[in-house]
């Protein structure tokens, strides 16, 4: 299995429907002075899909994502947002963003802030509307210089929903709220994905890519190290084990199954490493006497540690 | 999947005519601008006050002056100082919003950096009205300055127009530093060219050497200029190269940094 694989089946799922991509990466590289930022990246992310940029700090998220905005240049590679340069998108409120920190004015409330970027769109959503989807509705009359980091952060939420976006794009958009806004924001979120919108966005919560995408990118050192669904990573960097009762196995026999790393017996108990459990599974079920069959996956923090970590040169299932 | 039955988005979707620019925009823009407390003081307030100060004077206020007296020169002196004042506070906004990440922040909507230009330009020439309506409006209301009723309408006219000078000075100084206090060492500034430009005490008091520099200064062409039809003196070419050379000097750097900043984001 390899990224590209999983990719193209992608591509060819979509290419039916003849709607372009929501984004579609080729080959993109950007530096800054002697620092690689981003080193060759190529993505495709279909219409209503939920995807989760995941790495360490200086990984590329922000980088990648600043590109996909049309906010910096690559310096090799194409941009397709919908099939048009960043810009095109934006201007036709068909993506909008949540980014990190910054980009409020103070002495506007928190109602003219809204007011003001619903403005410049052709089409808005009702600035009542995403303040109470956003769960700011009574805070409205706010100067934002008041309000609190949440509150912004909530504001910021509510700006990007004004245009009603196809794509929606989150760069660490729970960094700085407390556990309860952060299951608000999210709860948000999810009820919008639920409409067909397509998000990306990135974090270092791991359990917020777990939870909230339905497919995880792995970034490291500006490349994708890995990408698939939740378990797909998880099984990537780590394999799954299977544990089985099997009395009388043959340890030699069993380590000589595809993708099996490490044999261990325990009594009448066999435990099975594997990068392709469910090849050992079909053996084990349907060739030996095995029952009470177990298959266990690792967290995904192991396989973001894995991954992640820079001692891990050539990570399980390849990149690209 | 359920986006097959979805129409592609791009067909149903337009950008926004002008680039974004709407009314809502600029209403906000101008309510900003006057929630800071400085700005108001700055531009509405000392103008007035400088009025009162100088300009209703026992000793030469009712003495004549062109087609009317010396209260009315110092009314036209004191709003544009004021509109000055204001073009520059509104033009130096985007030094504020450029270190907030608001303008980052607009490249994630339809507004387009020129009409993001546009905006702050009639933002600041907005102010800039205010403050000669409301220095005449005082004006008025004392009953000092004495002149025709047309020169009331042509030189508060004069002096909005050229106000324009200064709304391209502080986009200039608003891209070119880089700080939230930029008002600070503008409004300082101000003062000393407003001095250099005879706004506050006639030229002919100053030493040769300074006269013959205060000259080539941004606000000496335009004091005399409005004060011209008041003067009843025909407008000297000098006057004009001066205030047109500034208001080129202005605006060339103003679109200079702008290029720079719209390059870089």
């Amino acid at each position: 299995m390899t990224v590209t694989n999983m990719a193209d089946g992608r591509d060819s799922q979509r290419a039916g429907t003849g709607q372009p991509p929501a984004i579609a990466l080729r080959g993109i590289s950007k530096s800054f002075g002697s620092v690689q930022a981003v080193q060759g990246i190529d993505l495709d992310v279909a219409p209503g899909e939920i995807v989760a940029f995941l790495g360490p700090n200086g990984a590329g998220k922000t980088s990648t994502i600043d590109i996909i905005l049309g906010l910096s240049h690559p310096h090799a590679g194409t941009v397709a947002v919908y099939g048009m340069p960043p810009r095109h998108a934006i201007s036709r409120g068909l993506v909008s963003a949540v980014m990190q920190t910054g980009g409020l004015l103070k002495d506007l409330t928190v109602r003219e802030t809204a007011q003001y970027t619903a403005s410049l769109f052709v089409r808005a959503t009702p600035v009542e509307d995403a303040l109470a989807r956003a769960g700011i509705a009574d805070i409205g009359d706010r100067l934002v210089g008041k309000c609190s980091g949440g509150e912004q952060q909530r504001l910021r939420f509510a700006m990007a929903l004004l245009p009603d976006p196809e794509l929606l794009i989150l760069d660490e958009p729970t960094t700085g709220l407390d556990v309860e806004g952060r299951r608000g924001f999210w709860a948000a979120i999810r009820q919008d994905a639920g409409q067909g919108r397509t998000v990306l966005f990135a974090t270092h919560y791991l359990e917020e890519a777990d939870a909230y995408a339905d497919r995880i990118i792995l970034l490291r050192h500006g490349r994708i190290v890995a990408d698939g669904t939740s378990a797909e990573v998880k099984a990537m960097a780590a394999g799954r084990t299977v544990r089985a009762t099997l009395p009388g196995a043959d340890p030699a026999e069993l380590s000589r199954l595809p993708g099996a790393d490490s044999v261990e017996m325990r009594g009448d108990s066999v435990l099975i490493h594997s990068t392709d459990s469910d090849a050992v599974a079909r053996y084990l079920l349907t060739s030996t006497q095995a029952r009470d069959l177990e298959i266990n996956t690792r967290g995904l923090e192991d396989a973001f540690i894995a991954l992640t970590s820079d001692d891990s040169e050539n990570p399980a299932g390849g990149s690209r | 999947m359920t986006t097959q039955s979805v129409p592609a988005p791009a067909l149903t979707r337009d950008a926004p005519a002008l680039g974004g620019f709407n009314l809502t925009v600029l209403r906000l823009e101008v309510r900003r601008l006057l929630r800071n407390r400085r700005t108001v003081i700055f531009a509405l307030i000392f103008p007035v006050v400088f009025f009162l100060a100088f300009g209703l004077n026992k000793a030469y206020a009712s003495d004549r002056y062109g087609h009317g007296n010396v209260s009315a020169f110092v009314m036209i002196s004191m709003a544009l100082y004021g509109a000055v004042l204001a073009t520059t506070s509104g033009g130096a906004m985007v030094s504020i919003e450029r270190a907030a990440g608001w303008s980052r922040q607009l490249r994630l909507t339809p507004l387009s950096p020129v009409a993001y230009i546009v905006i702050k330009m009639l933002t600041a020439m907005t102010l800039g009205l205010a403050s000669v309506v409301v220095v005449f409006a005082v004006g008025g209301l004392t009953g000092k300055p004495s002149m025709p009723m047309y020169l009331w309408i042509v030189s508060a006219a004069s002096v909005w127009i050229g106000s324009l000078v200064f709304a391209a000075f502080g986009l200039f100084m608003g891209y070119l530093l880089p700080t939230e206090n930029v008002m600070q060492f503008l409004g300082l500034g101000l003062a000393l060219l407003a001095f250099a430009g005879g706004l506050f005490i006639p030229l002919s008091q100053f030493p040769h050497v300074l006269q013959d520099i205060a000259e080539y200064t941004p606000l000496y062409g335009l004091n005399q200029l409005v004060h011209a039809p008041l003067h009843g003196v025909g407008v000297q070419p000098a006057w004009v190269a001066n205030a047109v050379a500034w208001l080129v000097i202005f605006a060339g750097g103003a679109v200079w940094r702008f290029r720079k900043d719209t390059a870089r984001v």
